[in-house]
């Protein structure tokens, strides 16, 4: 959109939950179109890094500058920032009460105050696109596991995002439902969307990523193309965690 | 033949059909139930016919023509019809009910909202749920019905005492709708909270669309319970003039000396119960079966 | 199931209703008459007269919420009838029956209960009523000043709203004699109906004379507006439908009528009221 090409920026991000410290300093820059795969150990700050980025969470440090605005300066409008902001969950987090059109359509007709026929237009060829148009009247739980992964990262997609950022969607799958979730995110890449992943996926980050970024103690240890990290990682840490990952036969 | 081995080769015979002796036993078990049920119940029966006092209680509950002259009335003896009582009992709680669905709400949403720009409304919600809660609908009854007049307030103060006792019932109810309520929207994980502000929608929007439409599906049973309470709460009108249902009755009572007619006031009340707690059962049913077959697959 | 457990509740009711239209209350006519002497008697408690009244008990049937002081008409009445009987007045016991109660089914726990209850031919089935104690009128309380304080006769009434206690007979005279075009509001007792004259929500009550008289002066500028024609009505003591104890105490009544004593005692409690004017 605008700016110098940088989608994100964090400097020196800082977060603690009471007495944890779970984000001691993240220095992160993202460019337009670039996907970056997050990866480390659970409570290494991952999920909280990725909610930082859309203001879930309240940073205590630091500055995050997304397409070249800095959202956490004072007085910034958290809602409008949220609508470029697109961001799946790990437990999907889908609208219950609601039809998959609905669940689809809801935000860009409150929020981005579109007409019921666009919203529903758009909504379609994002159905189709992926695959779900035939469900477009169920309700999610009807929906597999696969599926309802799916139908939320085309809600997020129907607000049209600048930047998607993708918290370990694939972990609550099971393993047969993951394949159809991860040709989602590499169409996404393929079209050009800027992405943020955190994932345990290892493979799927070696394929898919510009850049992976490991995450140890609330700290970007190391970064680089995938094909550094995963077989010359510089870093002692890295070397452990990817060993264990390997032992675990995820890779 | 032993072994593993052995095991194996030989054929596997199908298991034999369940025997006919099995059904047999699941349907005694029902005529068990059955006639012991009916049993406990003829019982209890003959032990309330042949009690020594049943003629008198049957003459004095159970009088077909006390019953009948009460639900219609009696214009020539004074004595107002049950029927026309009964109405006055619908038409409150059918206005009460309304206002204090959208009330409670109000109170609920007002209780939840964050930050202290909004400390004082919270403050107000709470001391009014305490207090509202915390009084016996009678008293507020009368402090209303003879408290408001009094004041001579401008336009307040001159309302009859239908109005005052309805208002009373709405406040009072109120109170504890809001807690339902509250109950409701904090069982609806913060998941969806988060889910809808992630989209962009602001705080109201995702409470407008995403909470309460969860939350209110959720506390429909309680909420529905607390209506057919309040519908037999309309009866303490009664005590500040109004003539309902049961006030009807107790005057053909004390008049005639006979119990009958709350025996009539009772049944038109437990009439309007029935349907509302089977509508109830079904709106959970169709709740249950449409989201039925959900769940992991 | 629940269609077995419908039908067997509907089945009980219906017994209950059949068995209570075939009846004939019980006990008979009226008690022979036997001996009145006081070892005689039948008594609740032996050796001593059990009366009941209400809570509260209001002047100028009583004084101080107090049957046992003796002052008001009907403690008064009371203990001259007890004396009648042949008790002392420390052989005379109180106890608290509500209204509503004394026509509930069942033994009672008292000889009588006396407290404004009005003989009506309905109510006769359900109890037994002694003779009449007092004959009573209706009466009007209203706010002065206001327009219904200075009506005299029962057609400028039709257009005010009333109210009365429930169970009197002063709510029926409402409906029956003044046939007023706005329903009467209806209390439980008559001190709840005093804060709705006082505000305007009833323009005025209806009670029995004595009862009002002490009333006007505990509501705020309330007048006693004027007396109605006596109707007939009289005030009888409540016993257990079929208690041979009527008769008795009938005999007494009747010697305390004709002693003159029923008659000074209505002067000395139920006073001034004489010069209050008659609506008719």
């Amino acid at each position: 959109m605008i700016g110098n090409g940088e989608a994100l920026r964090m400097e020196k991000v800082h977060k603690s939950f009471d007495a944890t410290h779970v984000l001691r300093g993240i220095d992160l820059s993202v460019a337009e179109h670039e996907v970056i795969c997050l990866i480390g150990a659970s409570g290494s700050g991952k999920s909280t890094l990725l909610r930082c980025v859309n203001l879930l969470e309240d940073i205590d440090a630091g500055r995050i500058v997304v397409e070249g605005e800095e959202i956490t300066a004072e007085g910034v409008d958290v809602n409008r920032i949220r609508r470029h902001i697109g961001i799946v969950f790990q437990s999907f987090n889908l609208f219950p009460h609601m039809t998959v059109m609905r669940n689809i359509t809801l935000a860009p007709i409150k929020a981005l105050k579109m007409s019921a026929a666009d919203a529903e237009a758009g909504a379609t060829e994002l159905l189709e696109r992926f695959g779900l148009v035939d469900k477009r009247d169920e309700f999610p739980d009807r929906l597999s596991g696969g599926q309802q992964q799916r139908l939320a990262i085309v809600r997020a997609l129907a607000m049209k995002p600048d930047i998607m950022l993708l918290d370990e969607v694939t972990s609550a799958l099971d393993p047969e439902l993951v394949a159809e979730v991860l040709n989602v995110i590499r169409e996404l890449a393929a079209g050009g969307m800027t992405m943020v992943i955190a994932t345990h996926e290892m493979g799927f980050a070696r394929d898919i990523a510009n850049r992976v970024c490991f995450l140890d103690d609330g700290v970007i240890l190391e970064e680089g193309p995938p094909a550094q990290i995963f077989t010359e990682p510089r870093e002692e840490r890295t070397k452990q965690f990817l060993q264990s990952i390997i032992e675990a036969g995820r890779m | 033949m032993t072994g593993p081995r052995a095991w194996v080769e030989e054929p596997l015979e199908p298991p034999p059909p369940k025997e006919r002796g099995s059904r047999l036993l699941g349907n005694r078990a029902f005529l068990v139930s059955s006639v012991s049920t009916i049993v406990f119940f003829a019982v209890l029966t003959l032990v309330v016919v042949l009690a020594p006092g049943f003629r008198a209680v049957g003459a004095q509950f159970f009088s077909f023509r006390a019953m009948k002259a009460s639900f219609f009335g009696v214009p020539e003896a004074g004595l107002p019809p049950i029927w026309r009582g009964f109405l006055l009992n619908v038409e409150v709680f059918m206005v009460a009910e309304v206002l204090i669905l959208i009330l409670a709400l109000l109170i609920a949403v007002i209780r939840q909202i964050p930050g202290p720009v909004f400390f004082p409304f919270r403050m107000v919600a709470i001391v009014y749920t305490d207090l509202f809660r915390g009084t016996p609908l009678l008293l507020v009854i009368f402090m209303f019905t003879y408290g408001i007049p009094a004041l001579q307030i401008q336009g307040l103060s001159t309302q009859g005492p239908v109005v005052y006792g309805g208002a009373a019932l709405v406040l009072s109810y109120s109170a504890y709708v809001s807690e339902v309520y509250r109950a409701g929207i904090e069982s609806v994980h913060a998941s969806q909270m988060m889910a809808a502000r992630s989209l962009g929608l602001t705080r109201w929007q995702s409470l407008r669309y995403v909470i309460l439409p969860q939350a209110i599906r959720r506390v429909i049973p309680p909420l529905l319970n607390d209506f057919v309470s309040l519908q037999k709460d309309t009866a303490l009108l009664a005590v500040v003039g109004p003539i309902e249902a049961v006030r009807a009755a107790g005057i053909y009572s004390s008049l005639r000396f006979n119990f009958s007619p709350y025996v009539v006031a009772a049944f038109l009340f437990i009439l309007l119960t029935i349907p509302l707690a089977r509508f109830t059962d079904h709106l959970i049913e169709r709740d249950r079966r449409r989201r039925a077959g959900g769940g992991a697959r | 199931m629940r269609r077995i457990l419908v039908a067997m509740a509907a089945l009980g009711l219906l017994l209950a209703a059949c068995a209570s239209e075939n009846s004939t209350v019980s006990g008979s006519g009226s008690p022979s008459a036997a001996s009145c002497s006081k070892d005689s008697l039948n008594l609740v408690n032996p050796g001593q007269l059990t009366v009941a009244t209400d809570n509260p008990a209001y002047p100028p049937w009583f004084k101080k919420n107090d049957p046992s002081n003796g002052m008001g008409y009907e403690s008064a009445v009371a203990y001259a009838v007890a004396e009648g009987l042949g008790f002392g007045a420390d052989e005379v016991k109180w106890v608290v029956e509500p209204f509503s109660k004394t026509y509930a089914p069942g033994p009672k726990s008292y000889d009588f209960a006396i407290e404004q209850i009005s003989i009506l031919p309905e109510r006769a089935e359900v109890v037994t009523f002694s003779d009449g104690y007092y004959d009573d009128q209706q009466a009007l309380i209203a706010i002065k000043g206001t327009p219904i304080a200075s009506a005299t006769t029962m057609a400028e009434l039709k257009q005010y709203k009333f109210g009365a206690e429930i169970g009197t007979t002063s709510l029926v005279f409402i409906s029956q004699n003044i046939q007023p075009t706005q329903q009467p509001a209806v209390y439980d007792h008559t001190s709840e109906a005093k804060p709705a004259l006082e505000n305007g929500q009833i323009d005025g009550m209806i009670l029995d004379l004595p009862t009002a008289s002490y009333t006007q002066y505990s509501i705020k500028d309330a007048t006693l507006v004027g007396k109605f024609p006596f109707a007939g009505e009289q005030f009888g003591m409540a016993f257990e439908k079929g208690n041979p104890l009527v008769t008795c105490v009938n005999e007494a009544l009747a010697d305390l009528k004709s002693a003159g004593t029923l008659d000074q005692l209505q002067k000395q409690w139920l006073e001034s009221y004489l010069s209050v004017p008659l609506i008719q």
